[in-house]
């Protein structure tokens, strides 16, 4: 049991450094990067702005009422700006790159290893994990990337919009507080996660395609697998992530 | 010329399962043999070994100096660009259309252009039969076609050897006579190396120069055609007369039992005809494994066993008359 889980562990870091490695050798697959870049996009856009409005909704309106009971109202803005940035738009990002796009990467490499595409490909001399992987994983990483971009203006205008007109806050007091508590690295840790957990998400999402245990419904359930144990790997490396962060940059308003 | 394999001492399992151990047998280069053994006996493990898709636990499979059981992932990597696999059900990409499938192999290893491309595909499509289909995705045509045209795309980059996984299966008796002269035909074009794992009998009987049998987790045999033909051994026997009595059960083996039982009732098969080897299409250059091929087992000849010798002796004084064959005269190795 505790060699099994070990061992999966171990082989699902085989693939990240056989990817990582892949990712420098030519000929790189640029085609199917931009077509895989295009698709994780295109299921992933939509989805993310809309669960970004109620997200950065719920957060200004949580942490208003508590700023309100603590008399300082004029804060919400920067500590919702600060939640929203920091948080809440890398672990959005990453939950609907796992959710939507991983799980169709998973499902796609799955059906391939099934039909013996995977086989074939490699039988005619051509590594799957260059070909098809690593584009893959790559796609996952840059469409992060922007996408925690969107989410974060999304939620901020969202933040913005409940803050100054449900709840009565003045426009300026949320923008004076956004720059005397946010600063420029909170942006970088912020896209650096999203970039992390993209990497995680389409590396779990081929791991558990490249692998899956016996016939279509196998496929299924590595489908969803990669979605869950991706989930608990992006919570635990968030966590780590936060604390370290935390430590080496100094926050603004102290 | 085809390129000579080299199997030493394979031995693969799978857990505690033990699929086969200890086979070592050589295809000699550029002849067509045959991998027979009822369904379930490792072929298609086998077959997956020597082209280091699967590795087994000992043993090593040497082609051109180079093992495909433990050498580089590199080195196995480029050595397989010299095999052509036909799959069993094509393998073909479903998202392709065949004309990309069968043109994916030269898009990815050589750097010709796309008119060049072109022609060599739909030279390969023509060669199978699948003119007309070339736009088609997998998913919309026959298993037949499918087979078809996973073996278009295993042969576009002119490979030294080439392994066919059951081409026969699912296909009906007039269209497997049209696969095996096609793979003679193949034979006699490319010169190419040839392994066909099969248990179809009529194949068997007509396409290899060299038999063998997968049977028990073992190989029983592997020799010149003749040498399984002529066999007395029970399991031979058996297979090629697709009777219930003998060795082979529905479920791999049967018991002590059971075969006892059978010894009292059973009537001697009449003896088996050696059926002549498919001769390449009028048109297309004679078969140079021929040649090379009576030559080896010539020398070998008495180290057979004489049932063997005798049907091997037979085949090459009846081919010597034959017109279409430009040979030696007989006797000359005997």
């Amino acid at each position: 049991m505790i060699t099994g889980a070990l061992r999966q562990t171990g082989r699902l870091f085989a693939l990240a450094a056989e990817v990582t490695r892949a990712v420098f050798r030519r000929p790189f697959q640029f085609r199917e990067f931009v077509e895989q870049f295009w698709f994780v996009a295109s299921v992933t856009i939509l989805p993310a702005a809309l669960v970004s409005i109620p997200f950065g909704a719920v957060i200004a309106l949580q942490v208003g009422s508590l700023t309100e009971q603590l008399g300082a109202q004029s804060f919400t803005g920067g500590a919702s700006v600060l939640a929203v940035v920091q948080q809440a738009s890398p672990l959005i990002v990453a939950l609907l790159i796992a959710g939507a796009g991983g799980s169709a990467i998973c499902a796609d490499l799955g059906s391939r290893k099934i039909r013996e595409e995977l086989d074939a490909m490699e039988v005619m001399g051509v590594s799957p994990v260059q070909r098809l992987v690593v584009p893959r994983v790559l796609a996952a990483m840059g469409v992060a990337v922007l996408l925690n971009g969107l989410v974060s203006v999304v939620g901020i205008l969202g933040g913005y919009f409940f803050n100054v007109i449900m709840q009565g806050g003045t426009p300026g007091a949320y923008l004076s507080s956004f720059s005397a508590l946010a600063q420029l690295p909170d942006l970088y840790i912020s896209e650096l996660k999203a970039l992390v957990f993209g990497f995680i998400a389409g590396i779990v999402a081929a791991y558990r395609g490249l692998n899956p245990r016996g016939g279509p419904k196998g496929v299924g359930d590595a489908v969803n697998q990669s979605v869950v144990i991706t989930f608990l790997l992006l919570f635990f490396v968030n966590m780590v992530m936060t604390a370290v962060y935390l430590q080496i940059v100094p926050p603004k308003g102290g | 010329m085809g390129i000579e394999v080299v199997v030493e001492g394979l031995t693969k399992s799978f857990g505690k399962q033990s699929i086969w151990r200890d086979v070592s047998l050589t295809l000699p280069a550029g002849e067509v043999s045959v991998m027979l053994g009822p369904s379930g006996t490792g072929k298609t493990v086998f077959l997956k070994s020597l082209i280091g898709l699967l590795k087994p636990e000992k043993g090593r499979v040497l082609i051109n100096g180079v093992d495909m059981v433990n050498s580089p992932e590199k080195d196995i990597y480029e050595t397989r660009k010299l095999f052509g696999l036909m799959f069993q059900d094509g393998a073909l990409f479903g998202s392709m259309s065949l004309f990309d499938n069968i043109a994916f192999p030269l898009r990815e290893h050589t750097r010709k252009k796309e008119s060049e491309i072109r022609r060599i595909v739909m030279e390969r499509i023509e060669v199978v039969g699948l003119l007309g289909a070339e736009g088609k995705l997998p998913g919309e045509i026959s298993g037949g076609m499918r087979k078809r045209a996973g073996l278009a795309r295993a042969l576009v980059l002119d490979p030294q050897i080439i392994l066919c996984d059951e081409p026969d299966s699912g296909l009906d008796p007039v269209r497997t006579a049209y696969i095996s002269q096609l793979l003679i035909d193949l034979n006699a074009q490319l010169d190419a190396t040839m392994l066909i794992v099969t248990h179809n009998l009529d194949i068997a009987a007509t396409v290899p120069d060299n038999m063998g049998m997968l049977f028990l987790r073992r190989l029983v045999t592997f020799g010149p055609r003749e040498v399984l033909l002529t066999s007395d051994e029970p399991v031979v026997a058996q297979f090629l007369g697709g009777r219930r009595e003998g060795p082979i059960g529905m479920s791999e083996e049967k018991d002590a039992a059971t075969l006892a039982a059978e010894a009292g009732a059973l009537v001697p098969a009449a003896p088996r005809v050696i059926v002549p080897q498919l001769e390449p299409s009028p048109g297309l250059p004679p078969r140079q494994a021929v040649t090379r091929r009576r030559q080896r087992v010539m020398g070998m000849i008495d180290s057979l066993p004489p049932a063997a010798r005798s049907a091997i002796r037979d085949t090459y004084a009846k081919n010597a008359r034959a017109a279409t064959l430009t040979m030696p005269p007989a006797g000359s190795g005997a």
